[in-house]
């Protein structure tokens, strides 16, 4: 028996988000002529629980096979139409979408030409429809743990919230100690809490956690597998060893900004000039200041943020309350001395920040407005050189101490992690979480997580924060015990290939080899994403992707030729004068 | 009234990126000492409106161009830009000081800015044998205004040939067919002028086929290096010329000279071009010499106030010379000689010695003086 297209179309008014510009009631007359349609309506949303019924019912009673729905973009609601058909029975592959929205009544004016296009847009989903295949869904198990690098006040959350769970953690450290910044910080804002007193029960509970495998000085040197299935090759010292995991939670942390980089302040020259990090160092040992009490203390706020020239553009979040702690640590310990800080805008965005401020300020802490520009030597103290710009004046400060505040960068080697893992970074140079938005502590690998400093600047409560959202939504598939593979994958048609392994050159999933005993390419298809990068590698034609065949791509181009045919022209103007015409 | 389109000078100088952080004025040597204040001039011009009033701002000709500002600025605004551009409005409105007006008028008439005239300028050489650069050369010697008429600086351009012959360079120069460069034209905001020069200059090297350019001062070097179209001609100072001959050990002493030296990094060779290391590098290739650094040196250097037209200027405050100041800072390092290598910091800082009567303590010379005594 020969497969015969059915084909029903639905064209979505989205309240007038459509319908103001486009005649979606011509469309659909339209849509009826197409080749392998048997039914086409227009329908105010189709996303309602109506508009799916309407779908529903002409799949069980008109025996419609393929589904094209015309309306806003597949990133919304794709995943919806392909329930509503798999509900009743159809295969979830066998629905196509028209966007005319986000592609044609958002960005057109209303009128025939607008129309005529959202025409176009339904007649090529059509076609690519009556060449749509079943795809078999496939399901895959997911190895019951999670693999944490990092040792980081995030990357022990991590562990320690999937241990909890009940599932297997590995926290891979590359360090000989764990806890990583948050073990250099004194005390931390806003509440001037030792951050030892906090931190090392977290060490202690993930160190003697019955599931949590805790491997310092050791790093990960090779990522294999997908997810549900990651091989990971650690290597600690002259030991080398593979272990399995689900999912991996990425917590390697940052740096601090080299302040050398600025040598406009004489950081490593003059010992007068220290930064915040060496301040937390002194201020643990319980000395801030050698040599009797300092008279002057000037803090120098955004030293490597918000800077162009270093290309670090960005804000790095936690300088103006570190300086705001530190400004007060001194006023307690030297209620003498005379504390102004230098700052762009104080940026007191968490919560209880701005008291924090406030009291910094009651404290006596003179907050001067202007950013410096330099630091110079001047007898045994420094002069820092700012212009006052509420005053409008140039000024020079003499200081015995002056505390520079360093922002965050990301690691030297974030390059070869995200190589390793294969994440995108974003412009600032941290790790890219794959919605700013709606999915923050994932990445664009499935199966790949990223909590705390690795992703972006952050204080310690926001890098936990991150870090217990990671382990959540890591432990998603971790507690599903199985995951959905995408079905729209690559495939080689071994009779015309090669296996020349160009493709496998383009792959960014390393989801193609050379099969060892064919000589062909094979694809696998859990770890391939159906990007078609390789399908477009291909010297020979040999690879097609699922759901993206030649075939129905050709379709789909082919069918905006016959529109302009004037055959097909004639058709359309027979049958709606007014819009061509 | 002297108004300009404020809204057109925002946009051209993409001012809207600035947030009022003063580093360009902290950081800048004239604001401590007058009105300048790149800062607040920015936020004047940004409020405005359609038109700003420049009239009676005579600070903007304070400005040496030293470039802290703009090498400060974490938003890469750049200031010194926007002064050079509104003096341009003065110029165009023929409202300058007759000392600019004289420079301007001498450099259209004889191609220096020192009303000097234009058949003297190859007479610098004196008994020195140099080809000139018809008779064909690997290197075009730019030797500049300053250097080819002022008694002081032609010793520098004469020391530069015999150490650059003494390693191997094969150079020539133009002789009276030598032309300003026109980086002060450009700085004390003669656009027309110094785009004419340009012109002419970049005529005269292309039919003389230069490709290798080195020059005696900074400014020249920046102007050819920054402000000339690119054309493919490789332009160098003099000092990463004789650091390249050093690293090759074809720079060659059979005599030394012991003395304590420290080195004034010029504006032009250091903040405006990151030439940092070469001029130091032929300092400790030296025999004898030992190099000591004031505090403030490299990117911190103190601007000599000789820079951005201001050799022919005093500036609303002359009282004060940062020259002074500097060569205070260089005693400070017990240094016996204050080493330069720029025609601008030289004469600036030599008259601060004799103005603080230091003379017994102190010499200012070039790196390319220096150098020959070792020759």
């Amino acid at each position: 028996m020969t497969f015969t297209p059915r084909v029903g179309v639905y064209i979505c008014h989205c309240g007038i988000n459509i319908a103001a510009t486009v005649d979606v009631a011509a469309v659909a007359e339209f849509a009826a002529l197409l080749p392998g349609v048997v039914t086409s309506q227009a329908y105010t949303y189709m996303c309602s629980d109506p508009g799916q019924a309407l779908i529903k019912k002409d799949i069980l009673e008109l025996g419609v096979n393929r589904v094209v729905v015309a309306s806003c973009s597949p990133r919304l609601h794709e995943p919806t139409f392909r329930a509503t058909i798999a509900e009743v029975g159809l295969n979830p592959y066998c629905f196509e979408m028209a966007n005319i929205r986000e592609q044609c009544s958002w960005v057109h004016p209303a009128g025939a030409a607008s129309t005529l296009k959202a025409m176009q847009l339904v007649a090529s989903a059509v076609a690519k429809a009556t060449h749509l295949e079943p795809l078999e869904v496939r399901q895959v198990p997911v190895i019951p743990a999670g693999l944490v690098i990092g040792g980081g006040i995030a990357g022990l959350q991590a562990a320690l919230d999937i241990g909890d769970a009940g599932f297997q953690a590995i926290l891979v450290e590359r360090s000989a100690q764990l806890g990583g910044h948050a073990s250099l910080i004194h005390r931390t804002f806003p509440t001037n809490e030792p951050v030892q007193d906090f931190l090392n029960p977290l060490i202690e509970r993930v160190i003697n956690h019955p599931r949590v495998t805790v491997m310092t000085s050791a790093e990960v040197t090779d990522v294999g597998g997908y997810v549900g299935n990651f091989r990971i090759q650690i290597s600690q010292g002259e030991l080398s060893k593979e272990v399995k995991v689900g999912v991996i939670v990425v917590a390697t942390g940052y740096e601090t900004f080299d302040a050398r980089l600025k040598p406009e302040f004489g950081y490593g020259k003059y010992p007068q000039v220290i930064t915040t990090l060496d301040f937390e160092r002194l201020a643990a040992a319980g000395f801030i200041f050698e040599g009797g009490a300092p008279k002057q203390v000037a803090f120098i706020q955004c030293v490597g943020s918000r800077d162009q020239v270093l290309g670090n553009p960005y804000c790095s979040r936690i300088c103006c309350m570190v300086t705001a702690k530190q400004a007060q640590l001194v006023r307690q310990q030297f209620p003498e001395a005379q504390v102004n800080v230098f700052y762009m805008d104080v940026r007191a965005y968490g919560k209880h920040f701005e008291d924090y401020y406030d009291r910094t300020r009651e404290d006596g802490v003179l907050y001067r407005r202007g950013n410096p520009a330099e630091i110079i030597r001047r007898g045994d103290r420094v002069v820092v050189r700012a212009e006052d710009t509420l005053l409008g004046e140039p000024i020079e400060v003499e200081a015995d101490l002056v505390v520079l505040a360093v922002g965050m960068v990301p690691r030297a080697d974030t390059e070869a992690v995200a190589g390793l893992l294969k994440l995108a970074r974003s412009g600032d140079g941290f790790f890219m979480e794959a919605h700013p938005k709606l999915r923050p502590v994932e990445t664009a690998m499935a199966g790949v997580f990223l909590a705390g400093g690795c992703q972006g600047p952050k204080d310690m409560s926001e890098a936990v924060t991150q870090a217990r959202a990671a382990a959540s939504a890591a432990m998603i598939p971790l507690m599903r015990g199985q995951v959905t593979v995408e079905a729209a994958t690559s495939f080689v048609d071994e009779e015309l290939c090669a296996g020349c392994g160009q493709c496998a050159q383009v792959c960014a999933f390393s989801a193609l080899e050379l099969h060892p005993v064919r000589g062909v390419m094979a694809v696998n298809p859990v770890l391939c994403q159906g990007c078609g990068a390789c399908a477009t590698a291909c010297p020979s034609g040999a690879i097609n992707v699922h759901h993206f065949t030649f075939e129905q791509v050709m379709a789909q181009i082919d069918v905006l030729s016959e529109i302009d045919d004037r055959l097909f022209l004639k058709q359309v103007t027979e049958a709606l004068p007014v819009i061509v015409g | 009234m002297l108004q300009i389109d404020s809204r057109q000078f925002v946009k051209e100088h993409g001012l809207f990126a600035c947030i009022q952080c003063g580093k360009c004025t902290g950081g800048c040597p004239m604001a401590m000492k007058t009105q300048l204040n790149p800062r607040n001039l920015i936020y004047r011009i940004l409020v405005a409106g359609n038109g700003f009033d420049i009239e009676g701002r005579e600070e903007l000709w304070d400005c040496t161009t030293c470039a802290t500002c703009y090498s400060r600025c974490p938003k890469l605004v750049n200031p010194m830009e926007a002064v050079i551009a509104l003096r341009s409005a003065f110029v165009e409105k023929g409202r300058v000081h007759p000392n600019v007006k004289t420079a301007l008028e001498s450099t259209f008439r004889q191609g220096n800015p020192l009303t000097m005239p234009r058949e003297d300028r190859g007479l610098w050489v004196g008994d020195l044998q140099v080809k000139n650069i018809s008779e064909g050369a690997e290197y075009l010697f730019y030797v500049g205004c300053t250097p080819s008429y002022d008694p002081r600086v032609q010793k520098v351009a004469r020391a530069i040939v015999q150490l650059m012959q003494g390693s191997g360079v094969d150079l020539g120069v133009m002789g009276s067919d030598e032309n300003c460069c026109g980086s002060e034209i450009r700085r004390l905001g003669e656009q027309g002028l110094f785009e004419m020069m340009v012109e002419e200059n970049r005529e005269t090297f292309k039919s003389l086929a230069i490709h290798h350019i080195f020059t005696v001062s900074p400014h020249c070097f920046n102007a050819f290096k920054n402000d000339y179209p690119k054309n493919g001609m490789q332009v160098q100072h003099y000092t990463q010329v004789l650091a390249d001959k050093a690293g090759r050990g074809e720079l060659k002493f059979s005599g030394g000279v012991d003395k304590t030296v420290t080195y004034h990094d010029p504006c032009y060779l250091g903040k405006h071009n990151g030439i940092f290391d070469d001029p130091r590098t032929v300092l400790k290739t030296i025999p004898g010499v030992k190099l000591v650094e004031m505090d403030r040196s490299r990117e911190k250097s103190l601007c000599c106030e000789g820079g951005g037209g201001r050799m022919w200027m005093e500036g609303t405050n002359p009282g004060t010379r940062l020259a002074q100041q500097r060569v205070q800072e260089a005693l400070d390092t017990g240094a016996e000689i204050l080493a330069t290598a720029c025609p601008f910091c030289l004469l600036t800082l030599d008259e601060a010695v004799k103005h603080l009567n230091a003379q017994d303590r102190i010499q200012v010379m070039d790196i390319a003086e220096i150098a020959v005594q070792a020759l």
